[in-house]
């Protein structure tokens, strides 16, 4: 690790103006990939601002149209929240289903938005479920807030202060880890909206990162129904190949994927 | 036995240190006027050094040394070693390029250490390798063990032409071809074996203390086998007479192979500690581990059986190609030939077998023995072959196994070695009824009506462990002996030392070998003391690997233990005046048979010490050493049987049962048999369906950390079924064969039998992930 200057901010001004401050400043939530890469030196930056226990920051809200998490909430909260797993139960387990327990205690739900993994499993929530992403300048919504492996909407020094989720009339996660990493080999978060809308999106598979399944979104509008999906065939291009799945059984996971997640969403 | 003795699972005495955090590793050991290494290492997998420019390195704060290879060379530190000799099928001695500790002139693998810096702190030396210019000149690499040999391929030495270290041969090639020309059935395979990276949990690393007065280095140093790197290091690498160099392996955070060699990193500290006349330490990262331990594996094999019209194995041929990486390891020209060619008759009657292996340089980690070393690749291949073979004959494949058993013992296999003891049907019949192999079909159907994919898969394995004798290790061409040796001194108020040259880095010596001697005395494990991996404190050793140290290492203890035994009944006899005959060993005490008469151990011992009424002519004290060779290997063996079911829509696979009948002849201490059964069966295991060193065409390691090497982790593994079926070992009075490889050498076999029974689908390759798994399920 390179030197570097670590404040902790007690508010959500404190910490922007610490980071207007710094040269090359980095907010800093649960660690889990800025202190592995910075150990690396693949970054390195002046100051680490950590927000990890701003008050503001943590929590969990649900009203009768949306469940609201901020930022700095950690994933092991979210999946045991008994509020989210009544209102989202899927969100729940999604959380539920993110590395091992000490990643679980630490890593938060902004600092994985905010990195926006391509293999990172809070983005296919967020996108499935047209959550809103706030931030201490705006509000973004999903479809705009995913930019490609690791790029967001977010501007320099802005930072992710909650994410509210409207609650669906169905939802499932479905998540096949990649064997050595754990992250989503491929995850699928299918959703039905209150409104009768069909929102399905895949993480882990595409190569520019999170994204919805066009094909099976329209099967589903039909026919709500894991069976049908039998006869949708998702395309291969523009997934991601490596040696622990090529692009055609990662398309072939999207579909199963799916069709468990539509299971599981009842 | 006794509640200590031997055959009780009493609980590890080394585990309230680690468990409590309590073990001192070598990272845990700091020295006054410690400084830190940092290595520089090639990031290309071939390539020309032209130039390394440290003057801007030198001048940042805290940095007393940049070295480099060419310094090393000068400074006349011998090339690194391959200590087995093997000569090709031509006659000639292998063809070996140098390896150097550093490279002078041309590194050939991405990780190889080309320059090092020396600094107060770690983060220091870090940061000024950052700033040290190494001009590389990139020549074209090859990684893939039969693209090195084809022609026009990167050359990598020059002693080597085509890349070829050995092309080596076993067997009677005519008699095979005789079967194979009157078989009624052929069964071809080709097969190959992944390359894996050991992953020992502690990485490596090494503090190197040199004393200008004395002119003694002392070197800590995560060592498998202290001894043999004391001997190498000044015999081979210059570095300092043996009387001038202590090798201390405090804990050892688990080995697996990868921590037998002596590695460039440890050379490199002791010559830097010399240079800038202060302690020089050294702790890899897991990122080094990666790209520097010694990985295991990699075979490409076709492989090829004969059969009679009664389903009689009548001969056997194999052609393996094996990937040694950049440079010749330690006893890596060992591995693919006489640890694996060797044990090519597995558990059957083969009455010919020809097997040809050449070994192959790459640009890629030196490859050397990794827990089961050539056996697991022997294993893989036979239990593939034999699954494969019933499946071709339509015959159950744990009765054509059954059928070409071997029954009786002694047996001479074609391939070198003489079993000794076993009983192969009574290992498999307790793994058939521990699964219930007779119920699996209607288990089968079953699942499969529910949408499942059910299978079973049968491996019988072999291996030859405690490796020995010298003799014979060393017309093969082994450059050591393998013996081992143990002295017990027994302290003047009646404690034990025992001091042996094994290595416990895991394994749990401290207490299976305490409980020798508890049960020889009739005394507590609490009483005996295990002392081991200090050149200082032991004469000599050759360690720990090959599953050897309870086989070898135990029986030397075994033999100092009678020699003590044999003096201290005549201290006793004389101090109660009886015969020396009537003398036996109970409960801590020594006794007259038949009379009441006794003395205590501690009695016995300070009698020894003062000296002041021993026999006539007897000298003072209770200290005895012995050396032990033993006359053969033992052959542990052993059936595992694996039932599963596949998911079809993914090809994930999910256990349903394991279990593991294994002959280790006798258990001194069950539960550490079973702890290391268990952690086998995880790297089998984690072998058939996880593990894989992949590099890409260009040389390129692809999986260079935990994010893309899969390891297994407890909840991809089931909950093991273990049970024994007992052969005593009859070349050694304990009658111990050893485990600690078996798990690793059988288990492969038995998961991608049962995969491949699952889909119906032969044709899959380890590891069997689930892309690979659906693939072969796509026909
Ligand atoms: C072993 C391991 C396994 C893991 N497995 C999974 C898995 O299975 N699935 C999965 O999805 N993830 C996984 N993760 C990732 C982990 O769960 C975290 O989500 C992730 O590390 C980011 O969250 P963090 O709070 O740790 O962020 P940090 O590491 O602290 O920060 C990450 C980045 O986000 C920025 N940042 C943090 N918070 C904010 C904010 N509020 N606003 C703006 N920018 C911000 C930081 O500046 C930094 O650039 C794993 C991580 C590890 C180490």
């Amino acid at each position: 690790m390179y030197q570097t200057t670590y404040h902790r901010a007690s508010s959500v001004d404190e910490a922007a103006s610490l980071f207007a401050k710094g040269s090359e400043p980095k907010y800093l939530a649960g660690g889990h990939t800025l202190l592995p890469v910075m150990k690396q030196r693949l970054a390195s930056p002046s100051d680490v601002i950590d927000i990890a226990r701003i008050k503001d920051l943590i929590g969990i809200e649900v009203t009768g149209d949306a469940v609201t998490i901020r930022a700095a909430t950690t994933h092991n909260d979210v999946a045991n929240s008994a509020a989210v797993q009544k209102a989202i139960p899927a969100l729940a387990h999604l959380a539920s289903t993110i590395g091992d327990p000490a990643v679980r205690h630490r890593g938060t739900i902004g600092g994985s938005l905010a990195n926006n993994d391509p293999a990172a499993d809070y983005p296919a929530a967020v996108l499935a479920l047209g959550a809103t992403i706030k931030t201490n300048k705006r509000t973004i919504a999903a479809d705009d807030f995913f930019k490609g492996l690791f790029t967001t909407a977010l501007d320099d020094g802005e930072m992710i202060t909650a994410v509210s989720f409207p609650i669906p009339a169905k939802g499932g996660y479905s998540k096949f880890p990649h064997p050595a990493s754990r992250f989503a080999l491929t995850g699928v978060f299918a959703v039905k909206t209150k409104a009768g809308d069909v929102r399905v999106a895949a993480t882990g598979a595409f190569q520019g990162g999170v994204a919805r399944v066009g094909a099976i979104e329209a099967a589903l509008k039909t026919n709500w129904a894991a069976s049908a999906l039998d006869s949708v065939t998702v395309s291969a291009d523009g997934l991601m190949s490596d040696i622990h799945a090529a692009a055609d059984y990662r398309a072939n996971l999207i579909k199963v994927m799916a069709q468990r997640a539509v299971q599981a969403a009842g | 036995m006794g509640i200590e003795g031997i055959g009780a699972s009493v609980v590890r005495k080394e585990d309230k240190r680690f468990i409590t955090g309590k073990g001192r590793y070598v990272d845990d050991i700091k020295l006054v006027g410690m400084t830190h290494a940092h290595f520089i290492r090639s990031p290309h997998p071939h390539a020309k050094i032209k130039g390394i420019d440290a003057s801007a390195a030198l001048k940042m704060p805290g940095v007393l040394a940049v070295l480099n290879g060419k310094e090393l060379v000068d400074d006349k530190i011998g090339n690194l070693i391959c200590g087995w000799m093997i000569h090709s099928k031509d006659g000639s001695p292998m063809k070996m390029g140098a390896w150097p500790a550093m490279a002078p002139e041309v590194v050939r693998f991405v990780g190889q250490a080309v320059a090092v810096v020396i600094a107060e702190s770690k983060n220091q030396a870090r940061d000024a390798a950052e700033a040290v210019v190494v001009d590389y000149e990139e020549l074209p690499a090859v990684a893939d063990v039969k693209a090195a040999i084809a022609p026009g391929a990167p050359q990598l030495h020059p002693e080597a032409p085509g890349n070829q270290v050995y092309d080596w041969v076993i067997g009677d090639e005519a008699a095979v071809n005789d079967a194979f020309s009157k078989a009624a059935n052929v069964v071809t395979m080709e097969l190959s074996n992944n390359r894996l990276v050991p992953n020992a949990m502690e990485p490596r690393a090494a503090i190197a203390d040199y004393d200008a007065a004395e002119e003694h280095f002392t070197l800590y140093t995560t060592s498998q086998n202290p001894h043999v790197a004391r001997l190498v290091l000044s015999a081979f690498y210059n570095i300092a007479p043996e009387h001038k160099l202590r090798v201390i392996a405090p804990d050892v955070g688990g080995g697996f192979g990868s921590k037998i060699y002596i590695y460039p990193e440890e050379m490199v500290a002791l010559w830097a500690s010399k240079k800038v006349g202060r302690p020089v330490k050294w702790t890899g990262d897991r990122t080094e581990s990666f790209l520097t331990d010694a990985h295991g594996r990699d075979h490409v094999t076709k492989a090829e059986m004969a059969f009679d019209k009664d389903h009689k194995i009548t001969g056997l041929r194999v052609k393996t190609y094996a990937n040694f990486g950049g440079y010749m390891s330690l006893f890596s020209s060992s591995v693919p030939t006489y640890l694996y060619a060797t044990l090519l008759s597995g558990q059957y009657t083969i009455p010919a077998i020809h097997a040809e292996v050449i070994g192959v340089y790459t640009n890629t980690t030196p490859v050397d023995a990794y827990r089961g070393a050539g056996r697991p690749e022997a294993s893989y291949l036979l239990e593939r072959m034999m699954e494969t073979a019933a499946r071709q004959l339509k015959v159950d494949p744990a009765e054509l196994r059954k059928k070409n058993f071997i029954t009786q013992f002694p047996h001479q296999t074609p391939v070198i070695m003489a079993y000794d003891a076993g009983d192969f049907n009574a290992s498999l019949d307790a793994a058939m009824k521990a699964i219930d192999y007779a119920g699996f079909p209607s288990r089968k159907a079953k699942a499969k009506s529910e949408g499942k994919l059910r299978g079973i898969g049968v491996s019988c394995y072999i291996e030859a462990c405690g490796i020995a004798p010298s003799k014979a290790v060393g017309s093969l061409g082994a450059g050591v002996g393998l013996w081992e040796s143990a002295e017990v001194r027994v302290n003047p108020v009646g404690t034990i030392e025992v001091l042996t040259g094994s290595h416990s880095h895991g394994q749990g010596h401290e207490t299976a070998f305490a409980q020798l001697v508890a049960d020889r005395l009739g005394i507590s494990i609490n009483q005996v003391q295990i002392v081991h991996g200090d050149t200082d404190k032991v004469q000599f050793g050759m360690g720990t690997y090959g599953s050897r140290s309870a086989a070898v290492g135990l029986t030397a203890i075994l033999k100092a233990m009678e020699k003590v035994e044999a003096k201290a009944k005549k201290i006793a006899a004389h101090q109660l005046e009886a015969s020396e005959a009537d003398i036996v060993i109970e409960g801590g005490e020594f006794k007259v048979t038949g009379t009441d008469k006794k003395i205590a151990l501690p009695m016995v011992a300070l009698a020894a010490y003062t000296a002041h009424n021993l026999p006539d002519g007897m000298e003072p004290g209770l200290k005895e050493s012995a050396f032990y060779d033993p006359s053969n290997f033992t052959f542990p063996a052993g059936s595992y049987i694996c039932e599963l079911e596949v998911d079809p829509g993914t090809g994930k696979t999910t256990f349903v049962n394991f279990v593991a009948a294994d002959d280790f002849g006798r258990l001194i201490n069950p539960m550490i048999v079973e702890g290391q059964v268990h952690g086998g069966l995880a790297q089998g295991i984690g072998q058939a369906l996880l593990e894989h060193a992949v590099y890409d065409g260009n040389g390129q390691p692809v999986t260079a950390s935990f994010m893309d090497y899969a390891m297994p982790r407890a909840d991809d593994l089931p909950s093991f079924k273990l049970s024994h079926t007992t052969t005593l070992c009859p070349g050694n009075p304990l009658g111990v064969k050893g485990c600690g490889e078996a798990g690793a050498i059988g288990s492969s076999a038995a998961v991608i039998n049962a995969i491949t029974d699952a889909i119906g689908n032969n044709a899959l390759e380890m590891p069997a992930t689930p892309d690979r798994v659906w693939r072969a399920m796509q026909g």
